[in-house]
């Protein structure tokens, strides 16, 4: 199954989502996030070699060119293998577990698994970020003490933010299958 | 419900035969730890498998069959039917692989003969029931021989670990199982991941051969070295002095902290969990890298004769900190950047001080022709490892830099006895009075001299303030220097001790021993055939493997937060700010 609709983040970027049915209790679904653009990578190296630019034009040392276009090699560098994320993936099989998995544009991947025993529930819960409230897709993990506590909370897709539409896509499925291995 | 097993990634491409593995209790799972293939004797099987569930203390049974076929053994299907009467079952697993397609079929059969899933599906209750088996394909070896974290020693709960804790469990356990294999002679042939080849190394193997008997030889004399230590001491009797100085000087810290750890690494006893393993090994590196780097130190050290270089440059650079605190006294004692000081308790003080200062380089002066011997014995300790060439080096500036602590001790005993006076004299300008009983302030009334001599002495010490304040903040800064540089250099011991260089080697050159969890994926899938997953092993983070395997050092950290040092040097109170943890004050 491919994607349906055009989907959005909470910033209006169209991201897209693709669901594939492997089995009846076995789904996994993926989220890409937008590309970076290039005006803005352009932006921010014209910005910091102009400054270079000033700097050398006051003190006449060519160090100063340099290290510029060291700084922005190593930023850049940092930037795409730390910090943008290309997708992410939630691979839920019903009765093992569920893995969360993130796609970075530098080819690494950062993976981590959550057994069924532990999962609590899926739920969308809302939140305050900055002036806005969203909606996030949260996994409940159970309290080993406490039969109906919850200890903590593992928020999903949290570098793409997709919309409520495409939440709710992911959240009627995973309900399927967590009902099974109920 | 859906029936998980764990399939050994070696045993894909086994012959035909029985599956020998384990049900995992509570769980709808099954993890196949081998094959044995045929011909084989039911009644060898079955004697074979006591014996291995005595020596592993893992209840294997024959969790069913597998097959294979090959050309020319086509009348197998049918053999291995009969077989599941002859073991005893709650549930017969019937796997089988057509050569040419990659993925399997099984059937479940129950204790009652009926079949709990089909094949071929054509009702919509055999299609669910087909669907409901999950296939995890795993490494058999990078399964037995990797630690999940968090490290849990207990092993009696076993209800309460996890599916996946206790299916790594059992393939550790089970390694009694993985001797022989079917390349052996024996009465049964087995498919498991030994059979895959595996090379090993005769140098790896004669260590360990020879590990034991040089244990024994070194615990032995670590054992006479302490009795020799402790009947030396037992002569002198100097408990009380022995015990300060050894706390002041770091070095004796350090031989007695390395003493520990030698007893640790070389003890005989073999470590029986992993926690301990693992802090053995991560000992011995980190010692082996300390005097790796000590002997590099020596080296570089020695040659070119820089130890005379050293000594020459050392004197004239005593001698020109001395004329810098002099020249330092003398501004002082004139009027410091423009404040008017009092000229009669300028000069006692800057006298006093200067003294101290004649008195420290005549003493350094008479010592100067046997600095480069003794700088020659000193530094062959080095070949000790690296932290104790730094400890003995932050030892020596201590030493050289004695007067500048005798100074500071001075300058703080005597701001610190004129603000408690200045205190209790204003508390006798108001009237008040501090209750030592109650801890509190009292009104009190005082006769009229006693309020004519305090008021006097009230404006005495507080005009001679600004001087004494002067002399107290330039000493204070002074040593907080020479203890920042103290400092600076306990961190780098602390870190060369406490870095787990073993663990951080293991989990870049065989991550799987150090386990976080576990990532799955999908095996593309032929229609109408069971859900395959790999499982592979997620490594731990490099910054968890820092936390969770460092060596717990002597810790030399601030006591006091920096509020609470302020407020101490505010009042003039003297601050130890390294003060190691066992120790107490005297």
């Amino acid at each position: 199954m491919a994607e349906e609709g055009p989907f959005t983040d909470i910033s209006g970027k169209p991201i897209s989502l693709e669901c594939q049915n492997y089995t009846p209790f076995c789904r996994e679904f993926t989220v890409s996030s937008p590309k970076v653009s290039l005006l803005k990578v352009m932006g921010y190296t014209c910005s910091v070699w102009l400054l270079a630019y000033a700097v050398f034009f006051l003190t006449e040392n060519t160090t100063v060119l340099s290290s510029a276009i060291m700084v922005t090699l190593v930023g850049m560098i940092l930037h795409i293998h730390f910090v943008k994320v290309d997708q992410e993936t939630l691979l839920i099989i019903g009765s093992l577990g569920i893995q969360l998995s993130s796609l970075y544009a530098s080819g690494r991947e950062s993976t981590t698994f959550i057994e069924m025993s532990k999962i609590k529930d899926i739920v969308i819960n809302e939140a305050i970020y900055m002036q806005s409230i969203i909606y996030y897709l949260c996994i409940l993990i159970k309290d080993p003490s406490e039969p109906d506590g919850v200890a903590s909370v593992v928020p999903l897709f949290q570098s793409s933010k997709p919309r409520l539409n495409c939440l709710v896509r992911v959240y009627k499925s995973c309900q399927e299958i967590i009902a099974q291995s109920r | 419900m859906v029936l998980k097993i764990f399939f050994p990634k070696c045993c894909n491409t086994a012959d035909s035969g029985l599956l020998v593995g384990r049900w995992i209790p509570g769980q709808d799972s099954a993890v196949v730890l081998a094959v044995i293939h045929y011909p084989f004797i039911p009644g060898q099987v079955k004697k074979y498998l006591t014996q291995m569930r005595s020596q592993t203390k893992v209840d294997l049974t024959v969790l069913g069959s597998w097959s294979m076929p090959k050309d020319g053994q086509e009348g197998m299907d049918s053999f291995l039917k009969d077989l599941s009467t002859i073991f005893p079952h709650s549930r017969w697993l019937q796997l089988s692989r057509e050569s040419g397609k990659r993925a399997f079929t099984c059937r479940v059969v129950q204790e009652n003969g009926k079949p709990a899933a089909k094949k071929d599906g054509d009702d919509n209750d055999d299609d669910d029931d087909k669907d409901k088996i999950i296939f995890v394909h795993y490494d058999q070896r990078k399964v037995m021989l990797s630690q999940l974290h968090p490290v849990q020693e207990q092993k009696g709960s076993e209800e309460e670990s996890t599916e996946l804790r206790t299916m790594f469990q059992t393939v550790a356990q089970s390694e009694p199982l993985f001797f022989h294999d079917m390349y052996d002679e024996g009465a049964l042939k087995l498919t498991h991941w030994q059979s895959e080849g595996r090379e090993a190394s005769i140098i790896v193997e004669l260590v360990k051969q020879a590990s034991v008997p040089v244990c024994i030889v070194l615990t032995w004399l670590l054992s006479v070295l302490g009795a020799s230590r402790s009947t030396c001491l037992t002569k002198f009797n100097k408990e009380p002095i022995k015990s300060f100085i050894s706390s002041k000087l770091s070095t004796c810290v350090q031989t007695g902290y390395r003493t520990d750890h030698f007893q640790t690494v070389f003890s005989t006893r073999k470590a029986t969990t992993h926690m301990e393993f693992m802090r053995k090994a991560n000992i011995f590196v980190s010692f082996l890298v300390d005097i790796a780097l000590g002997l590099l130190l020596i080296s570089w050290l020695y040659r070119e004769n820089r130890i005379s270089q050293l000594a020459n440059t050392l004197v004239p650079a005593a001698d020109h900190v001395a004329k810098e605190l002099q020249e330092l006294l003398e501004w002082l004692m004139g009027a410091p950047a423009g404040l008017k000081m009092n000229r009669a308790l300028d000069q006692v003080l800057g006298r006093f001080f200067l003294y101290h200062i004649h008195l420290w380089i005549s003493y350094i002066r008479l010592m100067s022709p046997f600095i480069e011997m003794i700088l020659w014995y000193v530094g062959l300790t080095a070949c000790l490892g690296l932290t104790f060439a730094l400890s003995v080096l932050s030892d020596i500036v201590a030493l050289l830099t004695f007067h500048i602590y005798c100074f500071y001790v001075y300058g703080a005993r005597l701001y610190y006895l004129k603000i408690y006076g200045l205190s209790s004299l204003w508390r006798l300008f108001r009237g008040k009075k501090w209750n030592v009983l109650r801890q509190r302030v009292d009104s009190c009334s005082y006769d009229l001299d006693q309020l004519f001599i305090g008021t006097l002495l009230f404006t005495i010490l507080l005009f001679l303030l600004p001087t004494t304040a002067l002399y107290y903040l330039v000493f204070t800064l002074l040593r907080l220097v020479v203890v920042m540089f103290q400092g600076l250099i306990h961190l780098s011991v602390d870190f060369i001790n406490s870095f787990p260089l073993f663990a951080m080697g293991l989990r870049l050159c065989r991550p799987y021993r150090v386990a976080e969890g576990v990532k799955f994926q999908v095996l593309s899938e032929e229609p109408g055939t069971p859900l395959h997953l790999r499982m592979e092993i997620n490594p731990l983070k490099f910054s968890s493997v820092l936390q969770c395997y460092r060596t717990p050092t002597y810790s030399c950290y601030p006591k006091d937060s920096w509020v609470a040092l302020c407020k101490k040097l505010f009042i003039g109170e003297l601050v130890y700010p390294w003060r190691q943890k066992s120790t107490k004050t005297d």
